[in-house]
C-alpha cells in the first residue's frame, strides 16, 4: 500500500536529482509555440490605441478614419471611459483588428481622441507628493530603544519603479465559434486565468477554453486577462474571427508590470557592541494610481522596538502589480542598507554585526549556518576589510552581505492521473510552466510514484479543461502540483496494486512499485512487470484525481513555508568612471525537499541574476513635464548581459533538517537580497553610501563628488 | 515621364501621386511601365521603385526557397512569423536590442526586426528552425538543454543562433570569446551561467570531443 | 510604419536620381539598423525608401595613397576585422569592437553609423530632434543624464551617436560622397530647426567612402560604458598623436563629435542639471585613451 509522504533520501529514483527538463528541446530548437505564435487560419491582429496625455479628461473617441483603411476589419472603443478620466500615458482607450500586423499598426494612429488636458504628477520620491494618511505602526517603545543606544545612524534609501520586462509581452489570442471562447492567453494562472472575464464578455464561464502550453516570463504580472483580454474577446466576437493582441514593447514597460517604489528615512540605534537596540523607518514609494504598502519592513531582522510609517505618492504612472517576491526585494535594500551603515559607523565587520543581532531574525540557527557557508564560499575572511580601509588606486573591491526569507507554502492543487491497461500513464493538471520546469516537476512526482522513468508519464498542463490547479505566484507551484499529483498517483497506484494483489497471492498493502515492477516489499522475487499488472485493468483505466489541502499537507510534512538565504556580493568600483563590476555572487539557500534540483538552481541562479539587474541597471525613467515613461524600450531600460554578472556560486541547503519540512516553493526568494548586497558592497569598496538604486555610474561619481 | 511629373520627382512639390507616377527616375529606365517585370528572379534588384503595395520576392530559408509577397515595410522578422509562420525568432524589444529576433543571413547574425524583407531577398537566411530539430538538435541547442540554459525559452532561439554562429566561426573560442558572440543578446529570467557552461561545452562538442 | 515604396539603384547615380531634395521625402536605407527602428517610430515617413544594397563600388577597405579607403557599405564588423585598420587605427577598431553586438556589426555599415540619427529619449519619443514644448526644452527641464555637456547651448541638446565620428575626426579622415569631399571634421553639425540634421550631407546625397590618412599617428579610443555587452557609451575620447601634436576627440558629450581644443578636456562644459558627472568621466576617459595611445592599445 503506498502512502503519500515523501520517500526517504535511499528510496528516491528522481526527486533531489538533477533533471533535464522535458520541454528543454521543443525550447530550444524553436518549436514550442508561445501565445505569441500563434497564427490561426484567417486571423487577424489588434493594436490598441492609447492616451498620449498622462491625465486627461476624454471627451470622444473617432474611430471613423481607422474604420476606412483597407484592411481594417474591427473596431472596440471604450465608450465607457469617455467623459472619465485618463490617468496615465498608454491607457488604452481604443483598438483596431486588421488583416495584417502592418495595417493595424497604421490604423491605430488614424484613431482620433478629444481630450481636456488635466494637470499630472509622475515623481514618486519626494514626500511632499504624498496623499492621504501615513499607515503607522509600532512595536516596543521606539524611543526607549533610542534611549538605550550608545550610536544612531540615520539615512535615505531607495528603490525606483522597475518592470517586469517579461520578453514574451502580455496579451493572447482569442477566437469565439459557436458562442465558445477559445483563448491563448500568456499567462501564469492557466486554471483562473478567465474567472470574471464573463462579466466584460457575455459568454458563460463553462464556456471559456484557455490554453498556455509556454509562455515567455510573467513574474507576478500575467494573472488575469486584463483590459486587453476583454477587448480581444470582444473583437473576435465581433469580427468572427482569430485576433491576436500582444502589446507592443513600449507598452509592456509602461502600463503592463510595475513594481513600486520605496524611498525611506531610516534611523537606527546600537550599542557598541553591534546590538540594534530600535529601528524607525518611514517610507514613501508609489503603486501607480492605486493604493501602496510595503509589507516586511523592517526586514528578517526585527529589534523589539521598532516603529514604521509609510505613505504612498499617487501618479500618473501604469498601475502596480505583484513583482517576484512583492516588497521583499525594496523593504530588504532599505533595511540591510541601515544595517550595514550602521554596523560601519561603529566599526564592526559586517558579518560579525549580522551575527549579533541574530536573535532578532524568525530562524537564528538557519541565518547562522547559510551566513558560514556564504562566507566560506566567498573567501570572506580574505576580502573582508572596512569601511575605513581602502583599496589604493582607483578601482577598489568590496563585499556585501544581506539575507531574506519567504513563505512558499504549496497553492490549492488539483491533479488526474490515469493509469490504462496498455501500461501508459496521463498526468493531467492546469497549471502552467513560466520557465520555472513546472511540467517536468509534475512528471518527476508522479513517475517517483509509481516507480516508472520519467519518459513513462505523459503530462499534460495548460489548459483549463484540466483539473484545477492554483496561479503561480508566491513561490506556491511546486509545493502544490508536487502534492496533487502525489495524491493522484498514491490513489491511482493503489487501485492497480490491489489488482496486482490477486494475482502474485500478496496484500496489496504488502506490495511497492519500483524501477516499472509492482513487487512485494523487499522481495524482488515476487513481482510483475508494470505492463502485466496494468493488463489486469480489463475493465478500464484508473483514473483518480488528487488534491492540495494546504493545511493537511503541511501537517503531513509534505509541503511547508518559510525559507531563508544569505548572500554576499563581491564587487569592483571604478572611482574614475562610476562603474560598478559584479565580480563574484555567493548565494546559499534553503527549501525544504528539492524535487528537481537542476531547475532549482536554475530558478536560483535566476533569481540571482535579475537582483543584479535589478541593482545596477533598472529604473523606470518618467518624464516630470510631459508623464511619459522615457525608457520604454530595451535601450535605456536596461537588463543584464551575459558579460554583466560575474561568476555566481549557488549553495542549495540539503540533508534530513531540510527535507523532512516537505517541499517549499523557490521562485522568489533568491531575488530579493542581491540588490541590498551588491548596494552594500559597494558602500564598503568606495567608503560611501550609494542611497538610490540602481547603482550607475553617474549616481557613483555623483556620490564620490 | 512628363515634364511636370519630372518636376514633382525632383523639385519641392513631391506629391505622392506625382511621386508614385515617377517611378524610375531617369530616361533610361522611364519606359517601363511595372516595377514587377523588371525584377530579377527573387525580387534582389528592380531597375523601378517597388511598392507601396505588396512585391513578389523569394527568401531562401533554411535551404528553401519560399516566395512570398509583401509590402516593403514589411520587416524580415514580420515575414518570417506572420507570412510563413516560421516562429522561432521572436518578437521583444523590436528595436535592434534585444536579439530574440537574431538569424543568419549569409552565415552571419542578424537582427531580423531591423531587417527589411525585401533587403533579405537573395540572401541565405537560417532560422532557428534550420538549426535543428528536437529530435536532432545541433551542439548548442543539445548543450543548451544539458545545462538548463533556458528558463522561459522566449529568449533562447535568439541566443542558440547567436552562439551557433559564435562557436561555428570560432569553435576554440574562449568563454570570453563566446560570451561576445552573445553580447547582442539578452534573457529576463537570468539563464546566463547554464548559457557559460552551455557554450563550453558546445564548443567541446563541435571540436568533437566528449 | 506608414508604407513606402523601396528602390534598389545600382549606381551611385541611380540612387542619388531617386533621392528627394527634401528630407523626409526619402530616406537612404544602408544597414537598416537605425533606420528600420526609425521609421517604426514614426520619426520619418518617407514615400520611398532607396536601399544601397545594390549599389557597386561602396563595399570594401583599399589601401591607397597613404590613406585607407573604407567604402560606405562596408560593415563595421568587415571593418574591425580588417588587418590593416587593426594594425593603423585601433581607435576605429575599438570604437566598433565596443558596439558589442554581432548582429549590429553584420549588418551596421560605416556610412550608416556616421547618419544614424540621435538616441535622445525625447526625439525618440516623439518630441522632435530639438525637444521644444511651449517654446521650452523639454531637455533642460527633464532627464538630461544622457544629454550634452558641451555645445548645449542652442536648442540641440541631444548628443551625437556615431560611433566612428569621433575617431575619424581624430584621424583627420575625409568623408566622400556622391558630390564632394567634406573634411570629417566638418561633416557633422548642430541642427537649429526640425528641418535640418546632424551631418552637412544633403537629403539627396550619400556618402561613397571614408579616407583615413595613414599619418603614423599612434591612436586610440576609451569608452566608458555601463553594460559589457550592446550599449550606448556615457563618454568616449578618441585620440591621436602624430609629431604634429595630439587631437582629442569627445563622443556622446555634444550634438556632435567635440574636438576638445587646450589641454583640459573638460574646459567649457556647461552641465544639465542632471548630467555634471560627465565631466568626471570626459577627464578619465581622455586620460586613459591618452595612455592607451602611448601603449598601443584600445579597450
Amino acid at each position: 500500500m503506498a502512502t503519500a509522504a515523501w520517500p526517504g533520501k535511499k528510496d528516491r529514483s528522481l526527486i533531489g536529482k538533477s533533471i533535464t527538463r522535458q520541454d528543454g528541446p521543443v525550447k530550444a530548437t524553436g518549436r514550442a509555440k508561445y501565445s505569441y505564435d500563434l497564427n490561426p487560419p484567417g486571423l487577424l491582429w489588434a493594436k490598441p490605441a492609447t492616451s498620449p496625455h498622462a491625465h486627461a479628461k476624454l471627451v470622444s473617441i473617432d474611430t471613423k478614419k481607422a474604420e476606412a483603411l483597407p484592411g481594417v476589419k474591427g473596431v472596440w472603443k471604450d465608450t465607457d471611459l469617455i467623459g472619465e478620466e485618463v490617468r496615465y500615458i498608454g491607457q488604452i482607450i481604443a483598438c483596431v483588428a486588421a488583416e495584417s500586423e502592418e495595417i493595424a499598426t497604421e490604423a491605430v494612429a488614424l484613431v482620433e481622441a478629444k481630450y481636456e488636458v488635466l494637470e499630472h504628477q509622475v515623481i514618486d520620491n519626494d514626500p511632499k507628493f504624498a496623499t492621504g494618511r501615513a499607515s503607522e505602526q509600532e512595536v516596543g517603545k521606539v524611543a526607549d530603544g533610542f534611549a538605550e543606544a550608545d550610536v544612531t545612524i540615520e539615512g535615505d534609501y531607495g528603490v525606483p519603479v522597475i518592470t517586469h520586462c517579461c520578453m514574451e509581452p502580455h496579451g493572447q489570442v482569442t477566437e469565439v465559434r459557436g458562442g465558445e471562447l477559445y483563448a491563448w492567453p500568456s499567462t501564469q494562472n492557466v486554471s483562473r486565468w478567465a474567472d470574471r472575464l464573463n462579466d466584460s464578455v457575455g459568454i458563460d464561464r463553462a464556456k471559456m477554453h484557455v490554453d498556455c502550453q509556454y509562455m515567455g516570463g510573467g513574474f507576478g504580472s500575467k494573472f488575469t486577462y486584463d483590459k486587453w483580454g476583454v477587448i480581444g474577446t470582444l473583437l473576435a466576437k465581433q469580427t468572427g474571427r482569430p485576433v491576436k493582441l500582444l502589446l507592443d514593447r513600449d507598452l509592456e514597460l509602461a502600463i503592463a508590470g510595475n513594481r513600486p517604489s520605496g524611498y525611506t528615512h531610516i534611523k537606527l540605534g546600537v550599542k557598541n557592541d553591534g546590538a540594534i537596540t530600535a529601528f524607525e523607518g518611514s517610507v514613501v514609494g508609489t503603486g501607480g494610481g492605486g493604493g501602496y504598502r510595503l509589507r516586511a519592513f523592517p526586514y528578517v531582522f526585527e529589534p523589539k522596538n521598532r516603529k514604521t510609517t509609510m505613505k504612498g505618492i499617487r501618479t500618473n504612472r501604469g498601475g502596480q502589480r505583484a513583482w517576484r517576491a512583492p516588497s521583499h526585494p525594496q523593504t530588504c535594500l532599505l533595511t540591510f542598507s541601515a544595517l550595514e551603515d550602521a554596523a560601519a559607523k561603529i566599526g564592526m565587520d559586517a558579518a560579525a554585526f549580522y551575527k549579533k543581532n541574530l536573535n532578532l531574525t524568525a530562524r537564528p540557527d538557519v541565518y547562522a549556518e547559510e551566513l558560514d557557508i556564504a562566507m566560506k564560499m566567498i573567501g570572506y575572511a580574505e576580502k573582508a576589510h572596512l569601511r575605513t580601509k581602502l583599496d589604493a588606486g582607483p578601482v577598489k573591491r568590496g563585499l556585501g552581505i544581506a539575507m531574506h526569507t519567504w513563505g512558499g507554502l504549496g497553492h490549492g492543487s488539483e491533479c488526474r492521473v490515469t493509469i490504462n491497461p496498455d501500461g501508459s500513464v496521463k498526468a493531467e493538471i492546469g497549471t502552467q510552466d513560466l520557465g520555472t520546469g513546472a511540467r517536468t516537476v509534475v512528471s518527476i512526482i508522479a513517475a517517483e510514484t509509481l516507480g516508472l522513468p520519467l519518459e513513462a508519464i505523459d503530462t499534460r498542463i495548460g489548459n483549463n479543461a484540466y483539473p484545477a490547479s492554483g496561479g503561480s505566484g508566491g513561490s506556491t507551484t511546486t509545493g502544490g502540483i508536487s502534492v496533487s499529483t502525489r495524491m493522484a498517483a498514491t490513489d491511482a497506484l493503489n487501485d492497480l496494486l490491489g489488482h496486482a494483489a490477486t494475482k502474485l497471492g500478496v496484500a496489496a498493502d504488502k506490495l511497492e512499485a519500483k524501477g516499472g515492477r509492482i513487487r512485494e516489499m523487499g522481495n524482488a522475487a515476487k513481482s510483475m512487470s508494470w505492463a502485466d499488472a496494468c493488463k489486469m485493468l480489463r475493465t478500464g483505466s484508473i483514473s483518480k484525481t488528487g488534491q492540495n489541502n494546504r493545511t493537511e499537507a503541511q501537517k503531513a510534512g509534505l509541503i511547508d513555508a518559510g525559507v531563508g538565504g544569505v548572500q554576499i556580493a563581491d564587487v569592483s568600483v571604478d572611482t574614475e568612471t562610476g562603474v560598478v563590476t559584479l565580480n563574484e555572487m555567493a548565494a546559499v539557500q534553503d527549501c525544504g525537499l528539492i524535487v528537481n534540483m537542476k531547475t532549482c538552481e536554475s530558478q536560483v541562479f535566476g533569481g540571482v541574476i535579475m537582483g543584479i539587474t535589478s541593482a545596477l541597471f533598472e529604473e523606470a525613467l518618467y518624464d516630470p513635464t510631459t508623464g511619459r515613461m522615457l525608457n520604454a524600450d530595451m535601450e535605456f531600460y536596461r537588463i543584464a548581459g551575459i558579460k554583466d554578472v560575474g561568476t555566481i556560486k549557488v549553495h542549495m541547503m540539503t540533508g534530513e533538517e531540510y527535507e523532512k519540512r516537505g517541499i517549499i516553493g523557490i521562485g522568489e526568494p533568491p531575488v530579493i537580497a542581491p540588490a541590498a548586497a551588491i548596494s552594500n558592497a559597494v558602500a564598503n569598496a568606495i567608503g560611501v553610501r550609494v542611497p538610490y538604486l540602481p547603482l550607475t555610474p553617474e549616481r557613483v561619481l555623483n556620490v564620490l563628488a | 515621364m512628363t515634364a511636370d511629373e519630372k518636376t514633382n520627382m525632383q523639385g519641392k512639390g513631391l506629391s505622392r501621386r506625382g511621386f508614385l507616377k515617377g517611378v524610375g527616375a531617369g530616361g533610361a529606365v522611364a519606359t517601363i511601365a511595372t516595377g514587377c517585370s523588371t525584377i530579377d528572379r527573387d525580387g534582389v534588384v528592380s531597375l523601378t521603385p517597388r511598392g507601396p503595395e505588396n512585391t513578389p520576392i523569394t527568401l531562401n530559408i533554411n535551404g528553401r526557397r519560399r516566395k512570398l509577397e509583401v509590402e516593403p515595410r514589411v520587416t524580415l522578422l514580420d515575414a518570417l512569423r506572420n507570412r510563413l509562420d516560421l516562429t522561432g525568432a521572436k518578437k521583444v524589444c523590436d528595436r535592434g536590442t534585444c536579439g530574440s529576433c537574431t538569424v543568419l543571413v549569409d552565415g552571419e547574425p542578424a537582427y531580423s526586426c531591423s531587417m527589411l524583407a525585401v533587403e533579405a531577398a537573395g540572401r541565405k537566411i537560417t532560422t532557428v528552425e534550420g538549426l535543428g530539430s528536437p529530435e536532432q538538435m545541433n551542439a548548442v541547442q543539445e548543450a543548451f538543454v544539458e545545462n538548463d540554459a533556458q528558463q522561459c525559452g522566449f529568449c533562447t532561439p535568439g541566443f542558440v543562433v547567436a552562439c551557433t554562429s559564435v562557436l561555428d566561426k570560432n569553435p576554440d573560442a574562449t568563454l570570453e570569446e563566446a560570451q561576445a558572440g552573445c553580447g547582442g543578446n539578452l534573457c529576463r529570467c537570468g539563464t546566463y551561467v547554464g548559457m557559460n557552461q552551455a557554450l563550453m561545452d558546445a564548443a567541446k562538442s563541435l571540436k568533437g570531443g566528449a | 510604419m506608414k508604407s513606402f515604396e523601396y528602390a534598389t539603384p545600382r549606381t551611385v547615380d541611380e540612387a542619388v536620381e531617386q533621392l528627394a531634395e527634401q528630407w523626409g521625402e526619402t530616406e537612404v536605407l544602408a544597414g537598416g539598423t537605425d533606420l528600420v527602428t526609425c521609421l517604426k517610430q514614426g520619426l520619418t515617413a518617407p514615400k520611398r525608401v532607396v536601399s544601397l544594397k545594390a549599389v557597386k563600388d561602396l563595399k570594401g577597405i583599399s589601401s591607397t595613397k597613404g590613406a585607407l579607403t573604407i567604402g560606405a557599405m562596408t560593415t563595421m564588423g568587415e571593418l574591425a576585422g580588417n588587418a590593416g585598420v587593426q594594425k593603423h587605427f585601433p581607435s576605429l577598431a575599438t570604437a566598433v569592437k565596443n558596439i558589442a553586438s554581432p548582429q549590429l556589426l553584420s549588418t551596421g555599415t560605416v556610412g550608416g553609423d556616421l547618419c544614424q540619427r540621435p538616441r535622445c529619449w525625447y526625439y525618440r519619443n516623439g518630441y522632435g530632434l530639438l525637444a521644444q514644448q511651449d517654446g521650452k526644452s523639454l531637455v533642460t527641464a527633464g532627464d538630461n543624464r544622457y544629454h550634452a555637456i558641451f555645445g548645449n547651448a542652442g536648442k540641440a541638446k541631444f548628443v551625437s551617436a556615431s560611433s566612428l565620428g569621433p575617431p575619424l575626426i581624430a584621424l583627420g579622415a575625409t568623408i566622400k560622397t556622391s558630390s564632394r569631399e567634406i573634411a570629417a571634421d566638418k561633416f557633422f553639425q548642430t541642427p537649429k530647426s526640425e528641418n535640418e540634421r546632424e551631418t552637412v550631407l544633403k537629403p539627396n546625397e550619400i556618402i561613397t567612402a571614408i579616407s583615413v590618412p595613414l599619418s603614423g599617428a599612434e591612436n586610440a579610443t576609451y569608452e566608458i560604458r555601463h553594460r559589457q555587452g550592446l550599449d550606448w557609451p556615457y563618454v568616449t575620447a578618441s585620440v591621436a598623436k602624430t609629431n604634429g601634436g595630439t587631437k582629442v576627440v569627445l563622443g556622446h558629450v555634444a550634438p556632435t563629435p567635440w574636438i576638445v581644443a587646450g589641454n583640459d578636456a573638460a574646459q567649457g562644459a556647461k552641465p544639465l542639471s542632471g548630467n555634471g558627472y560627465k565631466v568626471k568621466m570626459v577627464k578619465t576617459a581622455v586620460k586613459r585613451a591618452l595612455a592607451a595611445a602611448s601603449n598601443g592599445a584600445s579597450n
